[in-house]
Parts: C-alpha cells; sequence; structure tokens
C-alpha cells in the first residue's frame, strides 16, 4: 500500500510479495475505478500512497469516526446527527454521488478506501479497538446508505447480490395481517416482502419489527437498510479478526507502526475521560466509609440514586454494585474503607457471604486480585457517562445506570425535588431534554442550577478556567467539580459568603 | 441403565488432572491465597480462572437462586430421624453432606443420559470433551475449566470431590483444560453452547403478593408456569426450534436449553437478538410503567395476550390480588385517563377493601358511566399492558445473551432445598408442582425401601425411584434430539432410534 521509495521489507517478504504482484499484476494492482459511492470494503486497496497520504486520510477517516462517537454520545437521532456530520464529512471525508458529476469522485473514494483500511490496521489490535471501530464504521455506512441516491443505492445493493427469497402470493394472502402488525405498517401501505433466515436481521428480530415463522424472518423491503447494514457489520467484523491475526507481520515494518500506534492511542482517549487525577481533590481529607453519606449529596444523580437504593434496599444487585464501587474508587475512597463501606451497607447478610460472594468482587475492581493486567492496570476504570448511557436498561429490582433515561419522567422530577432542585421552569427544560433523549444535557443543566452562585463567582474573579467548565462527561468529574464548588471558601474563608454550608 | 456403584478403574485419565484431596483445599472465599493449597495442580487453576472471568460475569452472583443459601436451614426429611439407613443418613445430615453427596452421584445422577444430551452421538466426541463443567466444591471453591472424554470419568470426579453442583459452560474451540498449553490465546475460544433461559421468582418480588424470599408456593409458581408457556411457543413456532429443555431450578425458578444445533451456534448477537425479541418489560423499580408497545400488537405479544389473559383472572386478580388496599394506587398510575382515575380514585378511597378483581371490574363500569374523557381504544390498550406487565415472562436476559454462560447442570441438587433439578414436561407443564419434586434424602429412602421382585433384569437405583419418571422424560429428549443430529449427517439408515439403549 505504501509507495516503496524506500523500502525495508525483508528480501523473503519482498520475494513472495513479488510474486504474487506477478501472478495478480491484472487483478489487483492496477488503480481500482470505483463504480458505486458506498463501499463494502471486501477488496484491500492494492495500488500505492505516500506515506503522508497514509497518515493523513488516517487522521481525516478518524476525526470523521470520533465525531461520529460523541453523537451516539450525546444520543443524538439520526436526523440530529446527520446534520451535525454533513459539514464534517465535507470537510474530511467527502463522498459524492455519480449524478454530482465531480472531478474528484474517484479521488475522494479512493481516500474513503485507502483509510477505512488503514483504520483498520490500526484498530485490529485488541477486542475492544475491533468492537469499537466496526461500531462508529457500521455508523458511518449507514448514514452513507440513508443519504444515498435511490438509483444509485439500488445498483449498489443490486451489486452485493444478497440472496433474498421472494415471499409467494399464497403467504402474503395467509400472513397480510401480521406481517403488518410486525413491521408496524401503516394502512393501506402498499409493501413487498422478502423472506430470508432471521438470522440475517438481528437488528430487527431483536427490536421484534419482523413477522418469524419457523426461523424465516419475513422482512418489508423498506427494512432493506437494515439488512443491508448488518450484512456490513458482519463482513467487517470477520475482516477484523483476520487483520488481527496478520498483524504481528505487518508490525515489522517500523515505518508504519509508530503511525498505527499513534492513531489507536488517540483513538483510545475519548473514552478514558476519568483521570487518576480526578481523585486528588485539593482540600477533601481522604473519604472514608462513614463520610460517604454526607459525600453523596455532591454526587450525580446515578450514583445519589444507587446511594438512596443502597441504604434503602441494604442491597444492590450486581451492575448497580460494580458502578457504585467503580465511582467510590474515582473518589479516592481506598480499597479497605470500600470493603467496609459494602459490608456495612449490606446489613441483612452474614460475614461469611459477604466474604464468599461480594469480597473479592471488590478487590478486582481496585486490581487487587485478578490476572497481571488487571493488577497492572489497578482494576477497572470508573464508567463514564457514555458507558453508563449505553448499558443495558436496568431490569425490574435493579438500580444502575443514568437516571435522566432510565426514570420515567415524573419519577425523575420527583427525584430531583427530593434532592433540592425546585425550579420549576428548570425541571421543565429538562422534561423537555429527557424527552428529546439528551440525558446528558438534562443533567449538566441540573449542575450548572446547583452550582449557580458558585460558577459566577469563579468566572468573574477569573480563577477557573474555560476548561475547568467544560461539559460534565464522567461523574467523577461531577463530583469533584461540584465539591470543589462548594468549598470554594474552604481554608480561606473570606473570600467567600459565609453562607455556604460545610460538611464533616 | 446399571451403574455399577464403585468406580471403575480409569486408565485414560491424566491423574494430575484430579483434585486428590479436596478437603484440605481451604476456601473461605474463592480468592484465599491458595498457595498452601497441597496439590500444584489445582492452583493455577482456581487462581486463572478467577483472573479470566469478565468483571461483569463476577457481579452476576446474586441474581440467580442462590441468593442467601447460607441462611437456608437445614431442613431434614422426614425418614430420616426415625429410620436410619445403610447409607447413613442421620438426623444431623444436611443435603450436601458429604456421604448423601456420594450416594447421590453414584446410585443416582443419570450420567450415560448426560452425555448422550451433550455429546449428540453415542460414540464420544468433542462436543463432550471439549465442554467446559465448573464445580461447586463442599467448601465453596469454584472449580472452572473442567473437561472430561467420557461420562464415566465425569462421574468419577463427582463422586471425588463431591460437589454441592456443577454448571455447564460451552464447547471450545480446544479441550479446557489444555487451555494454557496453547501458544496463543486466541486459539481457546468458545464455539458453541445451547441456547439458555433463566426466569427466577426474585424478578416477581414487585408484583409477587403471596410470598418473599426464597419460598414459593403453588400461586408464584403459576408465574414460571406462564413464562414457560409464552416463551417455549415462541422458540419453536417463531424461531423453529424444536429440542426444548424445560428445567426446575430446585427452588423458585425454572431453566430452559434449546438444543437445536442451528440454536447451539449462534454467536452473541443473535442470542441478544432473540432475548430481546423475548423480553417486554423495561425500565426498574422507579421506571414507572413497564409496558410500552406499539400498536398493532407484534404477532408474538398477540399471541402471548392470548396465552396469558387467562391466568391474569386467575392467578393474578384472585390468587395475588396486587391492587388491595392503598396498593390500587399503581393501578391508577397505570390508566391514562384522569377524569376516570378520579372516578376511580374517589370509589376505592371509599371502599379500600375491594379485592382486586373488582377494581379491575370497576375500571370498565367507571368508563362505561361516561367518567372515561378519551378514546375507549386507548383504554382497553392500557388494559392489555397491564395484563402484560402482571403475566408478561420476566428473564433474566443477561444469561441468555452470553455464548460463554454458565448454568447449572439439570439433575444436580440444590443445595437449599434438597431437590433434584429435574426437567418440566411442557405438554403438562400445568400439572408441575415444584413442592412435589422429590429431594435427594427422600430419593436415597425410596432406593433402600424398594422392595420390587427380584427378576433377572437388574435395575438401576434410580428406577426404583419417584426420580424414575423424570430419567425417562430426559432420556426421551435426548433421543429425540440424537435422532435428529443423526439425520443432519446422514440418513437413518433405521427408523428404531427411539429404542436406542442409554
Ligand atoms: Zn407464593
Amino acid at each position: 500500500m505504501i509507495r516503496h521509495d524506500y523500502s525495508r521489507v525483508d528480501p523473503k517478504r519482498r520475494a513472495n510479495i513479488d510474486y504474487k504482484k506477478r501472478q495478480f499484476a491484472k487483478a489487483e494492482f492496477q488503480q481500482q475505478t470505483y463504480e458505486h459511492r458506498l463501499n463494502y470494503y471486501g477488496i484491500p486497496p492494492t495500488a500505492e500512497i505516500t506515506l503522508d497520504e497514509f497518515e493523513t486520510w488516517a487522521i481525516d477517516r478518524l476525526k470523521v469516526l470520533s465525531e461520529l462517537e460523541a453523537c451516539s454520545f450525546r444520543n443524538r437521532n439520526p436526523e440530529e446527527t446527520a446534520e451535525h456530520m454533513t459539514g464534517i464529512l465535507a470537510k474530511y471525508l467527502p463522498l459524492r454521488s455519480n449524478s454530482s458529476r465531480s472531478q474528484n469522485l474517484q479521488d475522494e473514494r479512493r481516500k474513503d478506501h485507502y483509510s477505512h483500511f488503514i483504520l483498520r490496521l490500526a484498530f485490529s489490535s485488541t477486542e475492544d479497538l475491533r468492537r469499537r471501530f466496526a461500531r462508529l464504521e457500521t455508523m458511518l455506512f449507514r448514514l452513507r446508505f440513508r443519504n444515498d441516491d435511490l438509483d444509485e443505492r439500488k445498483r449498489f445493493v443490486e451489486g452485493l447480490k444478497l440472496d433474498w427469497e421472494e415471499v409467494t402470493e399464497e403467504e402474503k394472502r395467509e400472513f397480510k395481517e401480521e406481517m403488518a402488525a410486525a413491521s408496524g405498517a401503516r394502512k393501506g401501505e402498499v409493501q413487498e416482502w422478502f423472506k430470508v433466515d432471521w438470522e440475517r436481521v438481528p437488528e430487527l428480530v431483536e427490536q421484534r419489527r419482523v413477522l418469524l415463522k419457523r426461523g424465516m424472518a419475513f422482512v418489508p423491503q423498506r427494512e432493506q437498510m437494515s439488512l443491508v447494514v448488518a450484512e456490513f457489520t458482519r463482513r467487517l467484523d470477520d475482516a477484523l479478526e483476520l487483520t488481527a491475526r496478520a498483524l504481528p507481520r505487518l508490525d515489522e515494518d517500523d515505518r508504519l507502526a509508530p503511525i498505527l500506534a499513534h492513531l489507536s492511542q488517540s483513538f483510545a482517549t475519548p473514552d478514558a475521560a476519568y483521570s487518576s487525577s480526578d481523585a486528588n481533590i485539593d482540600g477533601l481529607s481522604a473519604p472514608t466509609a462513614a463520610s460517604i453519606d454526607t459525600l453523596s449529596q455532591h454526587f450525580p444523580l446515578c450514583m445519589q440514586n444507587l446511594h438512596q437504593a443502597l441504604r434503602r434496599d441494604s442491597h444492590l444487585k450486581h451492575y448497580g454494585r460494580l458502578q457504585y464501587s467503580l465511582f467510590l474508587k474515582g473518589i479516592g475512597l481506598s480499597l479497605e474503607e470500600c470493603l467496609l463501606f459494602w459490608r456495612r451497607s449490606f446489613k441483612l447478610i452474614t460475614d461469611e457471604k459477604f466474604t464468599k460472594e461480594y469480597k473479592y468482587n471488590i478487590r478486582h475492581v481496585y486490581g487487587d486480585v485478578g490476572g497481571d493486567a488487571n493488577r497492572r492496570g489497578r482494576g477497572y476504570t470508573p464508567y463514564s457517562c457514555q458507558k453508563i448511557l449505553t448499558e443495558p436498561l436496568p431490569g425490574p429490582g435493579q438500580s444502575h445506570g443514568c437516571p435522566y433515561r432510565t426514570f420515567a419522567p415524573d419519577n425523575l422530577l420527583a427525584m430531583l425535588q427530593n434532592t433540592g432542585v425546585n425550579d420549576r421552569d428548570l425541571l421543565k427544560t429538562v422534561r423537555e431534554d429527557v424527552g428529546k433523549q439528551r440525558y446528558h444535557v438534562a443533567c449538566n443543566r441540573v449542575f450548572d442550577w446547583a452550582h449557580k452562585k458558585e460558577i459566577k463567582k469563579v468566572k468573574d474573579d477569573g480563577s477557573w478556567s474555560a476548561a475547568d467548565l467544560d461539559t460534565i462527561v464522567h461523574p467523577n468529574t461531577y463530583f469533584k467539580r461540584g465539591w470543589l464548588l462548594k468549598h470554594l471558601g474552604d481554608g480561606n474563608a473570606g473570600l467567600v459568603g459565609g453562607g455556604d454550608k460545610m460538611e464533616e | 441403565m446399571p451403574h455399577s456403584i464403585s468406580p471403575e478403574s480409569t486408565p485414560g485419565e491424566d491423574s494430575s488432572q484430579t483434585v486428590s484431596q479436596p478437603n484440605t483445599l481451604k476456601a473461605e472465599s474463592p480468592d484465599v491465597n491458595m498457595s498452601d493449597a497441597p496439590s500444584p495442580a489445582v492452583v493455577p487453576e482456581i487462581k486463572e480462572d478467577t483472573a479470566k472471568v469478565n468483571l461483569e460475569e463476577l457481579f452476576d452472583d446474586d441474581d440467580d437462586d442462590e441468593e442467601f443459601p447460607s441462611s437456608a436451614p437445614a431442613i431434614k426429611s422426614e425418614v430420616e430421624s426415625s429410620q436410619p439407613m445403610p447409607i447413613q443418613i442421620s438426623s444431623r445430615s444436611t443435603y450436601s453432606d458429604p456421604e448423601i453427596m456420594r450416594a447421590f452421584y453414584q446410585r443416582l445422577f443419570p450420567f450415560r443420559p448426560l452425555f448422550q444430551w451433550l455429546n449428540h452421538s453415542p460414540q464420544p466426541s468433542n462436543d463432550f470433551a471439549h465442554r467446559e463443567f465448573a464445580f461447586t466444591l463442599p467448601n465453596d471453591a469454584y472449580l472452572r475449566y473442567q473437561s472430561f472424554p467420557t461420562a464415566d470419568l465425569l462421574r468419577k470426579q463427582c463422586i471425588q470431590l463431591l460437589p454441592s453442583r456443577f454448571e455447564i459452560g460451552p464447547v471450545y474451540s480446544t479441550n479446557p483444560r489444555d487451555r494454557k498449553t496453547l501458544r496463543k490465546a486466541s486459539a481457546f475460544r468458545p464455539i458453541a453452547k445451547e441456547l439458555v433461559f433463566d426466569i427466577d421468582m426474585t424478578d416477581y418480588d414487585d408484583i409477587r403478593t403471596c410470598c418473599t424470599g426464597a419460598s414459593i408456593c403453588h400461586k408464584c409458581w403459576a408465574f414460571i408456569t406462564m413464562a414457560i408457556k409464552v416463551v417455549d411457543v415462541a422458540l419453536r413456532d417463531d424461531f423453529g426450534f424444536k429440542h426444548i429443555m424445560w428445567v426446575y431450578s430446585g427452588r423458585r425458578g425454572a431453566h430452559a436449553w434449546v438444543c437445536d444445533k442451528r440454536a447451539r451456534e449462534m454467536d452473541d448477537s443473535k442470542r441478544r437478538a432473540i432475548a430481546g425479541y423475548l423480553e417486554l418489560l423495561k425500565g426498574g423499580d422507579k421506571g414507572g410503567k413497564k409496558v410500552n408497545v406499539r400498536r398493532p400488537l407484534h404477532p408474538h405479544l398477540d399471541r402471548s395476550l392470548n396465552i396469558l389473559k387467562d391466568h391474569f383472572q386467575t392467578s393474578i386478580l384472585y390468587e395475588q390480588d396486587p391492587w388491595s388496599s392503598e396498593k390500587s394506587a399503581h393501578l391508577l398510575q397505570l390508566l391514562p385517563d384522569a377524569s376516570l382515575k378520579a372516578a376511580l380514585q374517589k370509589k376505592w378511597d371509599s371502599a379500600p377493601s375491594r379485592p382486586s378483581h373488582m377494581k379491575w371490574a370497576d375500571i370498565d363500569t367507571a368508563a362505561k358511566s361516561g367518567a372515561l374523557s378519551k378514546s375507549s381504544k386507548d383504554l382497553l390498550e392500557a388494559k392489555q399492558d397491564i395484563v402484560l406487565e402482571y403475566t408478561y415472562p420476566r428473564l433474566d436476559a443477561e444469561v441468555s445473551k452470553k455464548l460463554n454462560h454458565l448454568l447449572k447442570s439439570p439433575f444436580v441438587v440444590h443445595p437449599g432445598t434438597g431437590r433434584v433439578c429435574v426437567p418440566i414436561d411442557t405438554r403438562k407443564v400445568e400439572e408441575f408442582d415444584p413442592l412435589e419434586v422429590p429431594t435427594v434424602t427422600q430419593l436415597l429412602t425410596e432406593i433402600d425401601e424398594w422392595q420390587g421382585e427380584d427378576t433377572d433384569k437388574k435395575l438401576a437405583d434410580w428406577e426404583k425411584t419417584s426420580l424414575k419418571p423424570y430419567v425417562d422424560f430426559f432420556r426421551g429428549f435426548v433421543a429425540g434430539l440424537l435422532k435428529d443430529e443423526k439425520s443432519g449427517v446422514k440418513r437413518e439408515r433405521d427408523d428404531g432410534a427411539e429404542a436406542m439403549e442409554f
């Protein structure tokens, strides 16, 4: 893929490449022409590009994927995402339709093709990266598929040769009502249908949007996108698996290794919003099991909810324990104190049961036990809002997750009022926010309201920079910032009015 | 299927793979430092296993049947105190006494059919040999990644270790015992497992009024019966699965094992799709209305509603009586119409003791007498949603979503109740009575009391007990599965497979 102007490929491999090159010279080593705008990325690129192109194209695509991830993180719906992405795509990764008759069609498609494959290399090393990459590439594909010119899209799909079975007239008669009910078709809507093994449309099955009969799914024509997208994901997953296996050989090329490493690192940052410095809070003496009750007034709603559920039931189910333990670890609660905290909180169980069933998990969270990787990494990282927002919803009896997302609006507002949020306009706006699935916006809004006096102060006196007041995307940031704002005067009582309540 | 009682010698077994002195393994907790354990072969097993477990799975401990096992009373069988027996059930025996467990594994546990079931053929294959078993030892240590080439070796290990129970995991790409010798970790990966479901009464605690905690009665068992009916028909008619076995979990729930080849080979995304298809209730305790579905109802939900509405009348309105006195507030919360709610509120405030079935009827009465401001269609849909909220299966979906999730084996003994985890015949699911399921001590007593005539045909011990119908059912199920597996490979020569001798 790289122009071999200063190649260091070892001679044996070189020979091998040359052999293949001869064999497939005609078929593969020509500049490809791209008939369609959309690409299933089934064929790796074969023509040469410069190292510079290699890097900039990859970074451009990475920029696009990161923005897409930010959209899903903020729970933007498909329309909002499309709107947000239009400018970004035009700037970094334009991809025009044939009908645009643009001069740059082939160049755009080549960049799209190559940058996809470069990032495949960069992100196939770990399972986590692969999954994330596949998810974002799928989002990008879906976005482009939605916007594609209808005729061109049709031709692209035909080219894929996915085998779909026709639904017979007899079946149509027999299952008409059921097919309509399953697909949520509007009255009088004329539909064409096709039939596939249900495994081909897991997404539609999961959402109960197709009729199932003995293992066959009856799919309306308009769900075609789902099928094409699912197939895209399936093939990409397989391909990433293969790339991962081939990767060790690629590592030998020391021109690419640093670039690839750098790419995958920069991809890893947005999710790791928690930094261990969040645990060091000026002026906050090390939290103890006994101080959690008091500190909990500064917790974000998700953690207050867990704390209340724990106090109410003297128990939390596993996801709740996990989410809360990680958060407590994140505010600097030591392992010993954390164990003490849970032991005291689980009032209804014996020491023996606690030791047997819960202790290990807490130690594991802290990296006190477990494999080398877990110990080295000091256990698990506290969950970010993104992680919490993308977890499965809690079932009956469970309390984990983000209340802005999991609570019915009435219950959410009631809980907010219990924590002292009583501004009617604010509550009304919060209700609108959650209605639009902007959970994260609502949470930040509540934070700003609850700390408005302090925020004004630090802005006015310039003691905090704008970055210090950036949107909160991590529960531990919420706590840290909230605590600091409420303790601005500590140790310097003259600076803040004495009205602030002091804890401890 | 005669079992000889003493374990045969098994030359094929690598002795380093067995735990020779399990009782000396101290383990107050699974993470106890094992460095003083006597058998070097075991130490890395436990250490590494805990290290490999995904953190979320580690936390996945309290939602199954074993909540508060240590607080379960040591129940004794009635016969125990009156009648000393050769297998030495004394008045102080509990269900997991070593002698009882040993007799159970030696004389009662159906290892042969279990082997056939997991092996999918009478000749030993990797389907069985690469299958993970995980043992919970008497000292509560948890031993993962065990595997066995044959039924006899599994049996021998059980008799030696006397696990209080064991679980079944996936078939791996290589023998689980060899996983550490592989050069590349990726060479060891799960490749197949039955699709499984776990229904547990804890998930019904917010609507169950007859019992709490670990106890169950016939009234609340109806929840499980309803769940089995709804899930079973969906798996058969919608997904086309044929080999589905339901198993009583020993206390207050049921498991399903979907054993069709097509189900076993599904990856996680397909398992997740099925779990999602079957899952309906959303939202935790604060989530408000738990059922939010579009209309017209998806055919699966429509069918489920038809199955469930009769149960709603009897099991919910009459037996659970969920809206007695002030609990009717929740019912009001689920109704859509403010003026209707006000009318009902008034009525129920003046007669709070009205039973649930009358309150349910009051809704329509009030609506007909003009209290309804919305359309009657809205009301009908809200009522359907309520029926679903109170009757639709509540699955522990996480169990179903993962290929590598372990599930307790059929026919093991529940350590808290002593009951054997027997299969449930779905053709007679209404007749299944969890309180009648035999306990291990009862079965051992039955063997002892058996007074059949001595014929030339030597009976196996389990044939002398009330475990027989369950083992027979299991064998029939396995025979059906094997028949399909075989015809999947080549056409059958002979239709007599049902008579296959285990
Ligand atoms: Zn009951």
